[in-house]
């Protein structure tokens, strides 16, 4: 996409590539677009931002944030200013799995910053990094709504609750064993949009 | 065994589904609204019962429904609430979880009865799972007859939409929601104009929390007056509390309003007490936002009455000995749980949660934080306390939407009960530096019981 | 009509009016600061809280005063309100809070900021804040950029009244700059590396209340109350063409717009007018322009004015107040 301005930005990494979504999801696009009132069509960019995030490469790139400015016909600041305000979106590159393990109240007062702990040691990355297999990211995040199961931490759409180190040894392992299986299509979230 | 109205069918197996719901009475309800009653009856039977908002204010929800504005041309919305995000809530989790077909029908009704043909239920992002229950029984709803086109032939039209939020405490305030809603930051607005004049889409919108929707069913199916002797004075119903922290049975139940807080705290129909055996120390009994209770409070008022949970009785004594219902979000502090370090974490919640819109919350909710962490990490020094104090006092009541307050609560009501402990994080930072918080080890409760899950539906997704 | 009494001024005003639009009808001590609001600007206000006033008696009608103090820039007036300001401790008090809260992460940078003079929050502060600080952590801190060839951002003096973003959503066509992140980590930026080039884009210098947004082309020139503000006007087929001219002898310094008692631009004009005209030969000077703002800070010392004063920095010098 001709942007005409000179880019020039931290995270500003050109995709290389033209950045688009396959046929099949525009439609649901456009179905999502159709829900709301004639001029209103930029209700549609916090689902949309969603499925670009999943279907364009896990993370919001320059590039497919100009991508869907362009598809609800509005200003790419408008989606820089949403992106930005809300945790979900990730503006830098993850993992295949991203790890947010909760850290508020609750969870933190039973034993939800030990497992935070427990991990950075376990993968051996930091807080807010990425394995270096490109698989696990590990985030520190504000309160999952699970309280009465804490600890817990949500991994990609899964949530994870009662945690021991025994249960992410086990989750980790799975997770590992399966990283090189091509994701069952019917398990993405975006299908669960409809 | 207190009165259920809400979960009493959760226990049936495939009670998420469609048929298992219909089969045991459910969408009768939608059915008999729809085809026997005017709107206005409806609103005035959910005026009638009392029913005051379930997810924190607490207020009345027939008056709020009363507001809409009728005499616009524009079309009227309906928009559920279900960004669960105040730490020590999941209650509506739960409901969606088990099951969602309550919410669905609750929807129906409501919609019905405000005049809405279009209605979004706003799911905080990390829902996932959730989105999908939902979305699941909005199409089997859809399939059988209970949403889309001239329902059960009648001229209503409704659609439901599950809105998906993206990561923001904030958006559970009602005008930051429907800022989301509209696509856009979730900065809450300046009211007035109120929603029920000028909300989604400038038009007439009335924004009700997922417990306060589905009590909407039993109410019409019971009626209002049936419904209001449930409870006690004008806390009428029961309501969800979601239990946490250091207590035996966490979980969520319903209570009849009005139980006491000593039966809710110990019998083993309901949190079972403290876990591994060990001593109060405090409660929070609505939410993180509401004031902290120290132990010699939570059962008993300062009047040495018994403290029941009511939206009165837990107010009891305003702020210096009382705290709040909330939105029913029970958190439980054994006796060697750090008060300081809790309320540094809450700040630190709310600090991250600020939209950063007006100044008092943008940067008070920051300043709190930094303050409460060094006294934790014993590099605080006395004049600390107060200038917390003062500046907690000075966000209150001074933003534009609640969090300014839910910020400052917390930190106002944790020096004035426990004072003692942050002189001591003052006085002795070798001390505190080396304490390790909140270990798994430590807290690991013993006698979990399992969580009620619908195993189904998670497999499917 | 409606009637409303302010600090036990009373006025009448139609239906729809904010208590501060009726306070600066009644002018004088009694208006409120606004460091966000702008008249000009819909949908601006509400977000800085300096403007809030207790409301002692809500209307003829309903006499119940209000729970909480009220932004009055955007609460409408009602029939036989009452509302206190100036008369008001409550009220002073949470002023001073609130500038407080603007400065903890505020740099403290006057001496080499170009707003200093006629910034608004350094009045504010003189008028209402404390002269030591209780905030001892770090403050936030963020890079300068440049907005293009002609605007200075910088960042860190900003108090996030989002009056450049309503300009340019409201004056220009498509709008590159707006509030990213949140929290006390909002910033005012592009994202990417970006150049505001709209015709009109210059506006956003004038509306900030603080030296967030300066003028690139005046940087460290001269301090403002070395220069003499002069009205004067060209034929400009984009704008007005009315201005006022910061000059010193025969030189432009700078061009702004004019600005009325409340800080306000009367007229919005173009880039071309603002930047690119910096010959006394472009324009046509009508005289000195009288600035009647309700403050003025002037070399080293800072004065406040009685109501009605009118300043005229050229035909008469600020008397230093006596000690």
């Amino acid at each position: 996409m001709a942007l005409g301005y000179n880019i020039d930005h931290k995270l500003y990494q050109p995709e290389g590539k033209e950045v688009r979504f396959t046929d099949e999801v525009l439609e649901k696009v456009k179905k999502i677009i159709a829900r709301y009132p004639e001029g209103r069509q930029k209700s549609a960019l916090l689902p949309v931002l969603h499925i670009a995030q999943e279907e364009l490469g896990g993370h919001l790139s320059v590039d497919v944030m100009n991508y869907v400015a362009q598809l609800l016909n509005i200003q790419p600041i408008e989606v820089y200013e949403v992106a930005t305000f809300y945790t979900q979106y990730y503006l830098e590159k993850t993992g295949k799995y991203v790890i947010e393990v909760c850290r508020t109240g609750p969870c933190a007062m039973c034993g939800g910053e030990d497992i935070a702990d427990y991990l950075e040691r376990k993968l051996n990355i930091k807080t807010d990094e990425t394995t270096a297999d490109g698989l696990f990211t590990l985030r520190r995040v504000e309160c999952l709504g699970a309280c009465g199961y804490a600890p817990v931490m949500q991994i990609n759409t899964e949530f994870y609750e009662f945690l021991t180190q025994e249960k992410i040894d086990q989750t980790i392992e799975n997770l590992r064993a399966r990283a090189n299986e091509e994701k069952p299509k019917d398990s993405k979230w975006v299908e669960k949009f409809f | 065994m207190g009165r259920k109205i809400l979960l009493d069918k959760v226990h049936i197996p495939g009670i998420s589904t469609f048929k298992v719901y219909r089969d045991n009475g459910g969408y009768t309800t939608a059915e008999k609204a729809l085809k026997t009653m005017l709107p206005a009856e409806i609103t005035e039977e959910v005026k009638k019962s009392g029913l005051r908002g379930r997810g924190g204010a607490g207020f009345p929800t027939g008056m709020k429904w009363s507001f809409l504005d009728t005499r616009s041309n524009n079309p009227r919305y309906l928009v559920c609430n279900a960004d669960e995000s105040e730490p020590g809530t999941f209650k509506d989790r739960y409901l969606i979880d088990n099951i969602p077909h309550l919410l669905i029908e609750g929807l129906i009704i409501s919609s019905f009865a405000l005049g809405a043909n279009t209605t979004f239920i706003y799911v905080r992002g990390e829902f996932k799972p959730q989105i999908g229950i939902l979305n699941r029984a909005i199409r089997e709803a859809y399939e059988n007859g209970f949403l889309g086109k001239n329902i059960l032939g009648t001229t209503y039209s409704l659609d439901i939409y599950v809105q998906s939020g993206a990561g923001a405490y904030i958006c559970g305030e009602e005008t930051a929601l429907l800022e989301s809603l509209e696509g856009k930051r979730g900065n809450p607005r300046l009211k007035p104009p109120f929603p029920a004049v000028k909300g989604l889409y400038d038009c007439p919108t009335v924004v009700n929390n997922v417990e306060t929707l589905a009590t909407v069913v039993p109410i019409i199916s019971m009626g209002g007056d049936e419904y209001a002797k449930i409870g006690v004075g004008r806390s009428t119903g029961t309501k969800l509390m979601s239990a946490c922290g250091h207590i035996k049975n966490p979980g969520v139940y319903e209570i009849e309003l009005g139980l006491s807080m000593e039966e809710f705290l110990y019998s083993n129909e309901y949190c079972g007490g403290i876990a591994n055996d060990k001593k109060l120390k405090a409660v929070i009994p609505g939410g993180s936002s509401v004031p902290i209770l120290p132990a010699h409070l939570v059962t008993l008022t300062a009047q040495n009455t018994s403290r029941s949970i009511s939206y009165e009785s837990l107010s009891d004594g305003g702020f210096q000995s009382g705290s709040m219902l909330g939105s029913g979000g029970f958190i439980v502090f054994d006796e060697d749980a750090c008060i300081v370090r809790n309320t540094w974490n809450f700040s630190r919640f709310y600090h991250h949660e600020s939209c950063g819109q007006c100044s008092p919350c943008r940067e008070g909710t920051g300043w709190l934080e930094k303050v409460l962490h060094r006294i934790e990490n014993g590099e605080g020094r006395m004049k600390d306390i107060d200038l917390l104090d003062s500046v907690a006092k000075k966000i209150e009541g001074n933003t534009i939407c609640p969090l300014g307050d839910a910020a400052a609560w917390p930190v106002n009501s944790a020096i004035r009960h426990f004072r003692h402990e942050f002189e001591f994080h003052i006085e002795h930072p070798d001390i505190v530096k080396n304490i390790k918080h909140g270990s798994l080890e430590k807290y690991r409760t013993k006698n979990t019981k399992p969580r009620t899950k619908n195993t189904e539906i998670t497999e499917s997704l | 009509m409606l009637k409303i009494t302010i600090d036990g001024h009373s006025t009448e005003v139609e239906e729809g009016t904010t208590i501060l639009q009726a306070a600066r009808k009644i002018g004088g001590e009694i208006v409120p600061p606004a460091m966000c609001y702008y008249s000009k600007l819909k949908g601006s206000g509400g977000k800085c809280r300096t403007c809030l006033v207790k409301v002692s008696k809500g209307s003829e009608k309903d006499p119940r005063p209000m729970p909480k103090l009220v932004a009055s820039c955007s609460t409408p007036v009602q029939d036989g309100m009452e509302v206190q300001n100036i008369t008001s401790p409550e009220v002073l008090e949470t002023r001073k809070a609130i500038v407080e809260f603007l400065l903890i992460n505020h740099p403290l940078d006057c001496p080499v900021c170009d707003q200093a003079g006629e910034c608004d929050l350094q009045d504010l502060s003189f008028e209402h804040g404390v002269d030591t600080s209780r905030f001892e952590e770090g403050k936030r801190e963020f890079d300068q950029i440049d907005i293009g060839e002609n605007i200075k951002l910088h960042m860190n003096r900003c108090i996030l009244c989002y009056r450049c973003v309503y300009t340019v959503n409201q004056i220009t066509d498509g709008r590159i700059h707006g509030v990213l992140y949140r929290g006390d980590a909002s910033e005012i930026s592009t994202f990417i590396q970006n150049a505001i080039t709209n015709d009109f884009s210059g506006n956003v210098i004038d509306v900030c209340p603080v030296g967030a947004l300066t003028d690139r082309s005046f940087r460290f020139k001269s301090r403002v109350w070395f220069t003499r503000p002069m009205d004067a006007h060209r034929d400009c087929p984009k704008c007005s063409g009315k201005v006022t001219l910061w000059m010193s002898a025969n030189d432009i310094y700078r061009v702004t717009a004019r600005k009325d008692e409340f800080n306000e631009v009367e007229e919005f004009i173009c880039n071309e007018c603002r930047f690119e005209k910096k010959n006394a030969e472009d324009w046509i000077i009508e005289g000195p322009r009288t600035i009647t703002r309700t403050s003025i800070i002037s070399v080293n010392h800072y004065q406040k004015l009685k109501q009605g004063s009118i300043i005229n920095p050229v035909a008469k010098k600020i008397e230093k107040p006596s000690e």
